[in-house]
């Protein structure tokens, strides 16, 4: 009898505050399990955005700071280049990542930073109770668009995977998601590969988890498990839109 | 195929029911008769085909659920 499956010990004890089905959990722990896999856990600091996974340096069992809305890739620019041994991540929203961070996130990615940012696209403003996003669906429903977002009125959707790979600085960028167990294993198989970039120094990497919000598209975590397949996946296609490494292999 | 056992922290347990929509062998259900302290009626094994996938445990978003290989 052997145990194939427990708690990592990367995440602490903490209960997560997270809503029921919220897949911040889920890629809390893929993040979490990445970092001991790779035995990087002692050597990880993370910049925790503003939304609703502001509080997730309590989770994490590595060192963390909460940075200013948006900010995260500037403090985290900041930590690599005085510790370049360390692994630095960012952990971001859609909102904090492609709404108030959108200049931090071109920049840090235009510069050739070398840290891993993992972007959480839910659709929606999580924390402050379902406003619209710059990833919201047309035709989605929220707070700030009640009838559904109309692009005519509230412009178009980012594709910030796309948007990055068009920059010279990324040398990794991939989008997964987490709404079957097959999608989580390539999930954290995408966020090891950009952890061992980071950690071979080759630039900035990229990885974009298409997430889920039950609470705030009202729908039970199992119907926006199949929302995420049947729509946001068919906008945000999944798969890698750029790696350097595989060109190389070529 | 191989045998496995399942185990929920069913404190930590907020009833999504993920991993009831994933499990091959329906070996979970959510509880009927239990409520948590967190107030959500936790998932609970209701049969032994559970073939030690881990398809729940990496689906559960709290990390409540330890899954054993029996031999």
């Amino acid at each position: 009898m052997a145990v194939i499956f427990q708690k990592t010990k990367a995440l602490t004890d903490v209960k997560l505050h997270y809503c029921p089905g919220c897949a911040h959990g889920i890629v809390h722990r893929l993040v979490a399990e990445a970092l001991e896999e790779l035995d990087e856990v002692k050597n990880a600091i993370v910049a925790v955005p503003v939304g609703c996974s502001v509080f997730a340096n309590k989770y994490f069992n590595f060192d963390a700071i909460q940075c200013a809305h948006g900010r995260a890739p500037a403090t985290a620019t900041g930590i690599k280049r005085v510790h370049p041994d360390k692994m630095v991540l960012t952990y971001q929203g859609d909102g904090d990542l492609a709404s108030i961070g959108t200049a931090e996130i071109i920049h840090a990615a235009a510069r050739g930073e070398k840290i891993t940012t993992i972007f959480i696209n839910n659709g929606i403003y999580g924390m402050t109770g379902g406003q619209m996003a710059p990833t919201t669906l047309p035709g989605m429903k929220a707070t700030t668009a009640k009838n559904g977002r109309d692009p005519k009125i509230n412009g178009n959707p980012i594709r910030v995977c796309e948007m990055l790979s068009a920059l010279d600085g990324p040398v990794y960028i991939e989008r997964v998601s987490v709404s079957t167990p097959a999608q989580v294993t390539q999930a954290k198989r995408a966020i090891k590969k950009a952890l061992e970039i980071q950690r071979k120094g080759l630039g900035f990497t990229f990885v974009e988890v298409v997430s889920s919000c039950p609470t705030n598209w009202g729908l039970t975590p199992v119907k926006a498990m199949e929302f995420v397949r049947e729509k946001m996946i068919p906008y945000y296609p999944l798969g890698v839109y750029k790696d350097i490494t595989a060109e190389e292999g070529k | 195929m191989a045998k496995g056992r399942v185990t929920i922290n069913e404190m930590l347990c907020k009833g999504c029911e993920l991993c009831v929509s994933v499990c091959p062998k329906h070996v979970l259900q959510l509880s009927t008769t239990k409520i948590n302290a967190l107030g959500y009626n936790p998932a609970e094994v209701v049969n032994d085909d559970c073939i030690a996938c881990t398809s729940c445990a990496k689906m559960c978003p709290d990390c409540a659920i330890t899954v054993e290989k029996l031999d």
